[in-house]
C-alpha cells in the first residue's frame, strides 16, 4: 500500500508531492537532467487542524527515502520513515507550549550533516507555529540555504500561510491542505481502521474535517460522552448557577485529562532520569555521582508542567471548537441556509435555539466562544475565561 | 562569682518557627548563663553540620567548669545518627553545659522523636508558634508596648499594624521606638505622627472595596497596593475571585448561609461576606462584571500596555457594572 494512502482527501497536494519526490529520486540516481535545484529545500504545510499536515509531511519524507522513489510503502526506506525510525528523518513534536531556541540550534547542526543513507536528510517540524521568535530566527539561515541533500518540512495549523512569520514563509515553498470531505474521512476510517460503516459515516460527519478526531470519536466511548456533555451546555444554561456547574465540569474534565497524562508518564520519566544521573546507588562514591543532577531534574519537571498545561488547554480548546460549531449551526439554521451542519446529530437542538434566540444574540454567543479561545491563548486562567464565556452564553 | 538564686536549666527546647521569638528565647537563655557565670561561652551550630563525635566534644564539661551554652539550630533536620547522640546526651546532661535545641516541631521521624525525648527528659520548653491571626498580632503589639513600659489602646495598635505591616521584628522595634518617643502614652494620634501610609495591602482588600461599590476606597487601596509592589496578577485574580463568589452566591438565591456553604463548597464566613456584598448587584451587571475580570486577567498578563491603568479601569468598570440593572 502506497504511503500516499495515509493522506486523506488531498488529491492536489499529493500530486505536487509525488512529482517532486520523483524528481528527487532522479537526482539521487544521477539520471536527472534539468535546471539547478528543482526540489524545494524547504516546504511549509498549512491547513486546518486535523487535515493531516504532519501525515503529509511524513509521507513525503517516506517518498524521499523510498528506494523506488515514489513512496511504495513496502521498502525499508518507506517503512522506517512512516514508523519514525529512519536515521535521516528527524521529527520535532513539541509537547510543551513552545519550541525553544536551544532545541532549534541542535536541529540546525543535525541538518547540516550529509544523509547517512545516501538519499536525503529530512527535518520535520510538526508545529512550526509554536516556534518562539528566537527559535524561528535560529532556523532562518538553515532554511534559506540548506546543504545540498537536506529538506525542511514545516507544518503549521492555519488556513492561511500569512499566519506564519514572513521570514520563514518567504523561504519555503507553500503547500496548502484543505479540509478533507466527510466521505473521504469515512472511507479512510472504514478501510484503514476497519470501523463499521454506520459509525464511520457518523464520526466523519461530526468531526469538522479533523481526521484524528473522527477516529477518536469512532473508537473511544469516553470521547463521545465528552462531546455529548459539551454540546448539551448551550441549552442547559437556564439559571446563573448552571454557569458555574458547567464551567466546573469543563475545567475538571480538562484537568483530569492532564492528570491522566502526567500520572502515566511523569513518575516513570523522572525515575528514568534519576537512574541515568546515578541516583539510588549504594556504596562509596555514589553521593558525588549524583552531583549536578538537581538541575536536570528541575528542567524535566519544568517540561512536564508545560506539557500538563498544554494537555489541559488542548482539551478545553476541543470543547470550545465543538461549542463554536454548534452556534454556527444555529446561525445556519436561522438563516435557512442549505450549508452542511457541523453537528448534524444536534440539528433538533439547533432548531430549538434558532427559534428562541435572535440572530444577534447567537452571534454574540459565538463571538464569546471565540474570545474565550483567544483568552486562553493569552494565559488567562481557564476557569475565569470559561466562566466569563458561559455567562455570555447564558445571557446572550 | 555571684550565683543567681535559680540556675538556668541545663536542657531547653525552643519549639516553633517565629524567628523573633526564637531569637529572644536564645538571648534570654544566654543572659541567664552570663548571670550565672560571666565567662560563659556561646556556641551556635546547625544540626546538619554536626557529627556525633563533634557533639560529644561540645557537650563534655570543660576542665575549669566554665559555663557553656550550646545552641543546636535547625534540630528538625536531625538525621538518625545525630538524633541518637542528642538523645543519649540528654539522659545524663553535664552540669555546666546548657543545651538549647531550636526545633520547628516538624521534620522526619528521628527529628520528631527528639522533641518527645526532650519533653520526657524534663527540658524547659519555650513555645514560639508562628503568629498568623490578626488578634494574635494585636496582642503581640500590646505586649511589646507594655514590655517597653508604655500604655496603649486598641485604635493605636491597629493603626500601627496597618502602617508597619505584619513583620514581628519591625512591629517590635516600632513599638519600642514609639514608647521612647512619646514618653509612654502610645495613642493613635501619636502613631500617625510618626508612621504614615500602609504596609500591607492585598489584592483582596482592593477587591472587597471594588465589589461593594466603594470606588474611592478601591482606587485608594489599589494605589497603595501598586506602591507596595503587589503583583498585578494577584490583584486581578482577587478581583475575579470576588466577582465570581458574589455571582455564585447571588445566583443561589436567598438561603441559609450554612446550607449554601456546603452546596457551593465555600467556608461559611465567605458565604456570609458574599451575601452582604451581593446586595445591589443585578444579574445583567454580574454578567458584565464577569467579562471585565476576564479581560483584566488577560490585560495584566501582557495584553495591556499599562497594567496599572488596566487595573484602575477594571475597578471603575466594576463600579459601573454594579449600577446596571
Amino acid at each position: 500500500m502506497s504511503v500516499w494512502s495515509q493522506v486523506v482527501g488531498q488529491p492536489d497536494a499529493v500530486a505536487v508531492l509525488t512529482s517532486s519526490a520523483a524528481v528527487a529520486a532522479s537526482m539521487v540516481d544521477g539520471t536527472f537532467t534539468g535546471s539547478a535545484s528543482p526540489v524545494p529545500h524547504a516546504w511549509l504545510f498549512t491547513g486546518p487542524p486535523g487535515s493531516g499536515r504532519s501525515v503529509a509531511a511524513r509521507a513525503f519524507a517516506a517518498a524521499l527515502q523510498c528506494h523506488t522513489g515514489e513512496g511504495c510503502g513496502d521498502c525499508p526506506g518507506c517503512r522506517t520513515s512512516m514508523a519514525g525510525t529512519h536515521a535521516d528523518v528527524h521529527v520535532v513534536v513539541p509537547e510543551g507550549l513552545s519550541i525553544s531556541v536551544a532545541e532549534m540550534r541542535s536541529l540546525v547542526q543535525i541538518s547540516a550533516r550529509r544523509p547517512t543513507g545516501a538519499r536525503w536528510q529530512v527535518v520535520i517540524i510538526t508545529d512550526a507555529d509554536r516556534l518562539t521568535e528566537g527559535a524561528a530566527n535560529a532556523l532562518l539561515k538553515a532554511v534559506e540555504e540548506p546543504p545540498e541533500r537536506t529538506v525542511f518540512l514545516l507544518c503549521a495549523p492555519s488556513d492561511h500561510p500569512e499566519d506564519v512569520p514572513v521570514t520563514i514563509r518567504s523561504r519555503c515553498r507553500h503547500l496548502g491542505l484543505r479540509t478533507p470531505s466527510p466521505s473521504a474521512i469515512a472511507e479512510v476510517l472504514r478501510t484503514r481502521d476497519g470501523i463499521p460503516d454506520e459509525m464511520a459515516t457518523w464520526a466523519a460527519s461530526v468531526c469538522g474535517g479533523h481526521v484524528g478526531r473522527a477516529r477518536r470519536l469512532a473508537t473511544d466511548e469516553s470521547a463521545r460522552t465528552r462531546r455529548e456533555s459539551v454540546l448539551r451546555i448551550p441549552l442547559s444554561l437556564r439559571r446563573l448557577p448552571d454557569v458555574f456547574t458547567c464551567a466546573d465540569n469543563l475545567v475538571k474534565s480538562a484537568e483530569s485529562d492532564a492528570v491522566e497524562v502526567s500520572g502515566t508518564r511523569d513518575e516513570a520519566e523522572k525515575e528514568a532520569l534519576k537512574t541515568a544521573m546515578g541516583h539510588g546507588g549504594t556504596g562509596k562514591g555514589t553521593a558525588s555521582a549524583t552531583r549536578g543532577s538537581a538541575a536536570a531534574i528541575k528542567e524535566l519537571e519544568r517540561r512536564q508542567k508545560s506539557r500538563a498545561t498544554r494537555t489541559q488547554r488542548d482539551a478545553i480548546d476541543l470543547a470550545l471548537v465543538d461549542l463554536a460549531g454548534f452556534y454556527r449551526d444555529v446561525l445556519v439554521t436561522a438563516a435557512a441556509s442549505p450549508a452542511t451542519l457541523n453537528h448534524p446529530d444536534r440539528a433538533a437542538d439547533a432548531r430549538t435555539a434558532a427559534s428562541a434566540w435572535t440572530q444577534e444574540a447567537t452571534l454574540r454567543r459565538l463571538e464569546a466562544v471565540l474570545a474565550c479561545r483567544e483568552a486562553l491563548e493569552q494565559n488567562v486562567k481557564p476557569r475565569i475565561a470559561i466562566e466569563a464565556m458561559l455567562t455570555t452564553l447564558h445571557h446572550g | 562569682m555571684t550565683s543567681p538564686a535559680v540556675t538556668p536549666p541545663a536542657l531547653q527546647l525552643v519549639l516553633g518557627e517565629e524567628e523573633l521569638l526564637v531569637e529572644r528565647a536564645v538571648r534570654a537563655s544566654v543572659d541567664a548563663a552570663k548571670l550565672a557565670d560571666p565567662a560563659a561561652e556561646l556556641t551556635r551550630v546547625k544540626v546538619s553540620d554536626l557529627s556525633a563525635p563533634e557533639l560529644a566534644e561540645l557537650v563534655s564539661p570543660s576542665l575549669f567548669a566554665e559555663r557553656r551554652v550550646i545552641v543546636l539550630e535547625n534540630a528538625h533536620d536531625a538525621t538518625k545518627d545525630i538524633a541518637a547522640a542528642v538523645t543519649a546526651y540528654i539522659k545524663e546532661p553535664a552540669e555546666s553545659v546548657q543545651l538549647v535545641v531550636l526545633h520547628t516541631g516538624g521534620g522526619r521521624k528521628p527529628a520528631k522523636d527528639l522533641v518527645t525525648a526532650l519533653r520526657s527528659a524534663g527540658a524547659d520548653i519555650v513555645e514560639c508558634p508562628r503568629i498568623t491571626r490578626p488578634a494574635d498580632r494585636e496582642a503581640f503589639v500590646r505586649n511589646e508596648i507594655r514590655r517597653a513600659g508604655g500604655k496603649t489602646d486598641a485604635d493605636a495598635v491597629s493603626a500601627l499594624i496597618d502602617s508597619v505591616g505584619s513583620d514581628l521584628r519591625e512591629l517590635a522595634s516600632a513599638a519600642a521606638q514609639l514608647v521612647a518617643d512619646t514618653g509612654g502614652q502610645v495613642t493613635a494620634e501619636e502613631v500617625r505622627r510618626y508612621h504614615r501610609g500602609r504596609a500591607d495591602v492585598t489584592g483582596f482588600a482592593v477587591a472587597e472595596k471594588a465589589v461593594t461599590g466603594d470606588v474611592p476606597g478601591a482606587l485608594e487601596m489599589l494605589r497603595w497596593a501598586m506602591q507596595l509592589g503587589v503583583p498585578h496578577v494577584l490583584v486581578a485574580d482577587a478581583l475575579a475571585d470576588a466577582v465570581r463568589t458574589v455571582a455564585r452566591v447571588a445566583g443561589a438565591g436567598r438561603a441559609d448561609p450554612f446550607r449554601l456553604s456546603s452546596e457551593l463548597g465555600m467556608p461559611t464566613w465567605k458565604v456570609r461576606k458574599a451575601l452582604a456584598q451581593s446586595r445591589g448587584w443585578h444579574p445583567a451587571g454580574l454578567a458584565v462584571a464577569m467579562r471585565v475580570v476576564a479581560e483584566v486577567n488577560a490585560d495584566v498578563k501582557g495584553v495591556a500596555a499599562d497594567a496599572d491603568y488596566a487595573l484602575q479601569r477594571a475597578v471603575l468598570r466594576l463600579a459601573e457594572a454594579r449600577r446596571r440593572n
